[in-house]
């Protein structure tokens, strides 16, 4: 069973948001998308200053075997990359909710609380994943 | 193939072979008598940096990395979707005469009569196989036919003035060609699922056709290697919406000469020359991907297109067909492909043709059968295979911690050829076996055996297979560190050009 | 029946096994209104022995002409050892390298050629080939607008001095995706692209094209137009004859930056004219841009004995695992002829490419000599060109000059009216280094005969 911390808050598509003191929040991808995926070969990031909307494609990671789009949770404005990825992609893979962060975003005034769930609600949603 | 002596399995590149002014005299011109009197701006500064080496040590280098390969010539090779039969050597010598092979694709036409005949010949066959009013033989491959068959919907649509179709509709089995070829002609792809038996789930296809859709490419039998029974309520459900239907050629040897596209309602083909018609695979190409029309579209055929006028042909071009979709080569295209599945076509001739869906579909029921008596799990128990057929290891990797990609490697050590593994993505686990009709019994029993060899390893010493193959002159790659470690040109000699 | 080995016996003992009481069975999800398949059209098999017969009478209908043909397609001495390596089973039967174990030959001789190519157009990376130049070029200009997001552009410089038919084929592939080719004259008098008439504002581009040579065999200004194109955040794609490169300026050391992209006809390298293909396209860039590049790519790895063995790599990039946001629909490409380009680069090596170029430039030089004699006959454009030229025909239609050439079996080149209407009179002269001195008095008398008429 994969790794869901209980103080994040999740996506359908298998991305994490956590908020952060100074009112941005960073963003990632799952344990259990990360399993999924396998190693990850190259992590394709977003432009510092591009403007995001919950739902829409916002970079992408590779692996060997897949090539998986990462849709942005929140509308919002990118602030920061996490460019150690650059050179070391397999953070994704051993530190999905720490090292391996994929990007620190600015949420919009306007921004739509968007479809995010609990831990125990993600946790449900990738057992029930699982089972098929 | 392995040999235990370790320095007979090292394969040094052809650069390592090099010596600084070692030549090839018998090929190079002598040095020009004239210096060459070009600005010296335009000129390179020195030669680039490619291999000295001796005729004899090319020779044998590029002798010996062939002996490092399998190849249906020396290999069983039952590669799903790929139509991996025997390639006769006729079809080879006969391409490869000098009044072909030296020919300039821009000669007169009225020196041309004799291969214009060949080429126009294969077009005919190939709509009477198809069932289809016109033929091209323009795409290079079936990615360019795929390219081809969709752009020629959109023209279709675009030419009524109907621009609002906008989607592409593939089942999400299809192989990746077909939504990327989409997106190439300007659509989006949208998916439409697929049943626990392996058909389309039609209540899905009606849901989702619309005056947005463009049309629906569909591949029969479908990549699960069974035969889409609903298709001519498919083809009901499209046309009615105003789509067209696209029929992807790949698979096209389980119904060779016993369906025809044309029939089942498709509008557009493409057929795969380099699988049906046994032109060789070369390594990865090359490949020919004609495309066929009904009606509809026959003003929207690739250039060129050989027309016969009385006793004598020519090309067809863009004056005598000003709704073509265009050009996709700066030539015919590949000609010597063609050439050869003519040769094929001639050798094979009607019966020949007829025989090739049902020897073809002989075998996979076989080999189905024989895989099922030893405990392997068809991913479609209660469905005939056609010319191919999925088995799931899913159980072998839950058991057993051995997956697909282990099974195949540890078939390498039996001297066969895996086959295809991982697609369609749909099931896990998977194998999608095709023999083809070329393939005798015995070799189909070897591979069932080989197969409950490896299950019964999988087993007692599952290590052997997870760390297959053993034999072959590399052990298993680390594929990860070749994508994240990009070593993509040999840079030992510091080699400046 | 032809390549079907079953004896009965085998087919009874099957149909057993499986529990079918005969093939037809085997069909019987088909439903029986579509098994009406008629292939009465097509004639009965014949014997290897008749299809041979019946090829041979229409091979001999070419009846090989002295050839001064090029356009694209080029006649050049193919050592035999290529053929005879390319042909053998092991390569010519096997198929793409997905199990990389089993495909270490096919594997290691696209790392070679990758190696060489990047080395010949001194760019950093490669792929392992595209269908064609046309075709390659139309993934350039795909590709040139996916990197260079910065421009925020999908217009793309397309010089008139590019081949013709690679125009027509890049405007059939982008047609639907919003690409707009924007055309460049070239200069009347010179034959290419005057860099000092280039716009001095020519809005957000793509990309330039740099053809080199260009249509008409003369030689760009490669390093003055690929300067200014960078100097407007263009990229540059250079296309490119490659044996030319190899006496000519590469791509990579183009201007002070190099070229971005780099492609063109892999023909010349070994594969010959064959009545049109198959030939190959190849591809090199920076690797900066070499996720972005479409086609096949093999990478260096080891295995688990940390033993050197090869794979494809970046395929996340490719149809089979990216499906609608994949860089192309490629899948299978021209692997047999680039094995034979790799084997006769090899045989070549540096210096016989070398001379081989030098020696087509001499051969034309020795053409135009031997012309300067021949009243009504000059070359058109003043630049300096590799080994095709314009000429300019008086006295007689140039379809007619050709057609008498014909008779006399020479192709005396290719009419340019067709293409360039302003052109009218003129056409296409090729020479390599296939082309003896007895040769070219060949043409020189044959053309001389065509005009006394």
């Amino acid at each position: 069973m994969s790794e869901i911390p209980s103080g994040l808050k999740y996506a359908k598509t298998h991305e994490w948001v956590e908020e952060l003191h100074d009112g941005t929040v960073r963003v990632g991808i799952t344990d259990h998308a990360q399993e999924l995926l396998g190693d990850m070969v190259f992590v394709e990031l977003p432009e510092v200053g591009a403007a995001v909307h919950a739902g829409q494609e916002c970079a992408v990671v590779e692996s060997v075997k897949a090539a998986s789009d990462v849709y942005s949770p929140v509308d919002g404005e990118v602030v920061a990359v996490n460019e150690r990825l650059a050179d070391s992609p397999e953070l994704v893979n051993q530190d999905p909710y720490g090292d391996g962060w994929i990007m620190q975003v600015r949420l919009a005034d306007d921004a739509e609380p968007g479809e995010l769930m609990g831990a125990d609600d993600y946790a449900a949603m990738v057992e029930s994943e699982e089972a098929e | 193939m392995r040999d235990e002596r370790p320095m007979m399995n090292e394969s040094p590149l052809i650069f390592e072979q090099s010596r600084p002014g070692r030549r090839n005299p018998a090929h190079a011109p002598e040095a020009p008598a004239r210096p060459v009197d070009m600005p010296a701006e335009l000129l390179r500064e020195a030669p680039p940096a490619l291999p000295e080496v001796s005729e004899m040590q090319v020779v044998r280098h590029y002798t010996r990395l062939s002996q490092r390969n399998f190849a249906i010539d020396t290999q069983f090779y039952p590669l799903g979707s790929c139509t991996m039969k025997y390639n006769p050597r006729a079809c080879n010598t006969l391409a490869m005469l000098p009044g072909f092979l030296g020919r300039h694709p821009l000669a007169p036409v009225a020196t041309g009569q004799g291969l214009l005949a060949c080429l126009f010949e294969l077009q005919e066959i190939l709509k009477t196989v198809t069932g289809m009013q016109g033929v091209s033989l323009a795409p290079m491959a079936g990615a360019q036919g795929e390219f081809a068959g969709i752009a020629m919907i959109r023209a279709y649509h675009d030419a009524r003035g109907d621009t609002a179709r906008r989607e592409i509709l593939v089942p999400d089995a299809a192989h990746g060609t077909n939504p990327a070829t989409a997106v190439m002609c300007g659509y989006t792809a949208r998916e439409i699922p697929t049943d626990a038996q392996g058909d389309v789930d039609l209540e899905a296809l009606r849901a989702a056709v619309g005056p947005q859709t463009a049309g629906l490419m569909l591949t029969n039998p479908s990549t699960l290697g069974v035969f889409e029974r609903r298709i001519i309520e498919i083809a009901g459900i499209v046309h009615e919406a105003g789509g067209l239907l696209y029929y992807d050629g790949a698979n096209l040897n389980a119904i060779l000469g016993k369906v025809r596209p044309g029939d089942m309602g498709f509008d557009v083909i493409h057929l795969n020359l380099h699988k049906t018609f046994s032109t060789p695979h070369g390594g990865g190409g090359p490949g020919a991907g004609p495309v066929g029309v009904g009606e509809r579209l026959l003003p929207y055929l690739p250039l060129p297109i050989v027309a016969r006028e009385g006793e004598t042909y020519r090309w067809l071009e863009e004056s005598d067909r000003p709704h073509s979709i265009g050009r996709l080569s700066a030539f015919g295209g590949n000609m010597g492909v063609l050439l050869r599945a003519y040769v094929y076509a001639r050798l094979l001739g009607r019966e020949g043709m007829e025989r090739v869906a049902e020897y073809a579909t002989l075998n996979a029921n076989y080999l189905m059968a024989r895989l099922r008596e030893a405990g392997f799990e068809p991913a479609f128990p209660e469905r005939r295979a056609t010319h191919e057929f999925i088995i799931t290891l899913r159980r072998q990797a839950r058991e057993l911690g051995v997956n697909a990609m282990d099974f195949a490697k540890r078939l390498l050590d039996h001297g066969m050829h895996a086959p295809t593994t991982y697609f369609p993505l749909l099931v896990p686990e998977c194998f999608l076996i095709e023999p083809t009709e070329t393939e005798d019994k015995a070799t189909l029993d070897a591979f069932a055996a080989a197969m409950a060899a490896i299950q019964h390893e999988a087993e007692t010493r599952p290590e052997t297979v997870k760390t297959a193959p053993h034999t072959l002159p590399v052990r298993r790659l680390d594929d990860v560190r070749a994508a994240r470690e990009l070593d993509l040109v040999w840079e030992g000699d510091e080699g400046k050009p | 029946m032809p390549f079907i080995p079953h004896t009965e016996d085998e087919v009874r003992e099957m149909l057993a096994a499986i529990g079918a009481p005969d093939i037809e069975a085997l069909f019987d999800e088909i439903p029986h209104t579509l098994r009406g398949a008629d292939l009465s059209a097509i004639p009965a098999g014949l014997g290897e022995q008749a299809v041979s017969r019946l090829m041979r009478t229409r091979a001999a209908a070419d009846r090989q002409p002295l050839c001064f043909l090029g356009a694209g397609a080029y006649e050049h001495h193919i050592p035999a050892a290529v053929w005879e390596i390319t042909t053998r089973g092991e390569y010519y039967t096997a198929y793409t390298p997905y199990q990389a174990e089993a495909s270490q030959g096919t594997l290691q001789l696209l790392y070679e050629y990758q190696t060489m190519m990047a080395r010949l157009m001194a760019m950093e990376v490669s792929n392992a080939s595209l269908y064609d130049g046309a075709s390659a070029l139309a993934e350039a200009v795909l590709m040139a607008v996916r990197a260079n997001r910065a421009a925020k552009s999908r217009r793309i410089l397309m010089p008139a001095s590019v081949h013709p038919r690679y125009r027509q084929v890049v405007q059939t592939i982008v047609r639907h995706q919003g690409i707009e080719l924007v055309s460049l004259d070239f200069d009347a008098g010179q034959g290419r692209l005057d860099p000092d008439s280039l716009p001095g504002d020519p809005g957000p581009c793509a990309a330039l094209v740099i053809p080199q040579p260009n249509f008409f065999g003369c030689l760009e200004q490669v390093d003055a137009l690929t300067d200014w194109a960078h100097r407007h955040k263009m990229l540059v794609i250079a296309v490119v004859n490659p044996l030319a490169m190899a006496l000519l300026k590469p791509p990579g050391q183009w201007g002070a930056r190099g070229a971005d992209i780099a492609c063109g006809e892999g023909q010349p390298l070994g594969v010959p004219l064959a009545s049109g293909g198959p030939y190959f396209g190849f591809m090199c860039c920076r690797r900066a841009h070499m996720r972005q590049m479409p086609g096949r790519i093999v990478g260096r790895t080891i295995d688990l004995d940390g033993r050197t063995g090869y794979s494809l790599t970046l395929q996340a990039r490719e149809q089979h695992i990216r499906r609608s946001k994949a860089t192309s629909n490629i899948c299978t490409n021209q692997g047999l002829m680039v094995t034979a380009a790799t084997i006769y680069m090899a045989l070549l090596g540096g210096e016989g490419l070398r001379r081989t170029a030098a020696a087509c430039h001499d051969g034309m030089g020795a053409l135009l000599h031997r012309l300067a004699d021949v009243p009504g006959v000059a070359q058109h454009f003043t630049a300096p060109a590799f080994h095709e030229t314009v000429l300019r025909i008086e006295g007689r239609p140039v379809e007619k000059v050709l057609a008498a050439m014909a008779e006399d079996g020479l192709l005396g080149g290719l009419a340019l009216a067709p293409h360039y209407p302003a052109l009218a009179d003129t056409l296409l002269v090729c020479v390599t280094e296939a082309r003896s001195g007895e040769d070219l008095d060949a043409y020189v008398d044959a053309l001389r005969r065509a005009l006394a008429v």
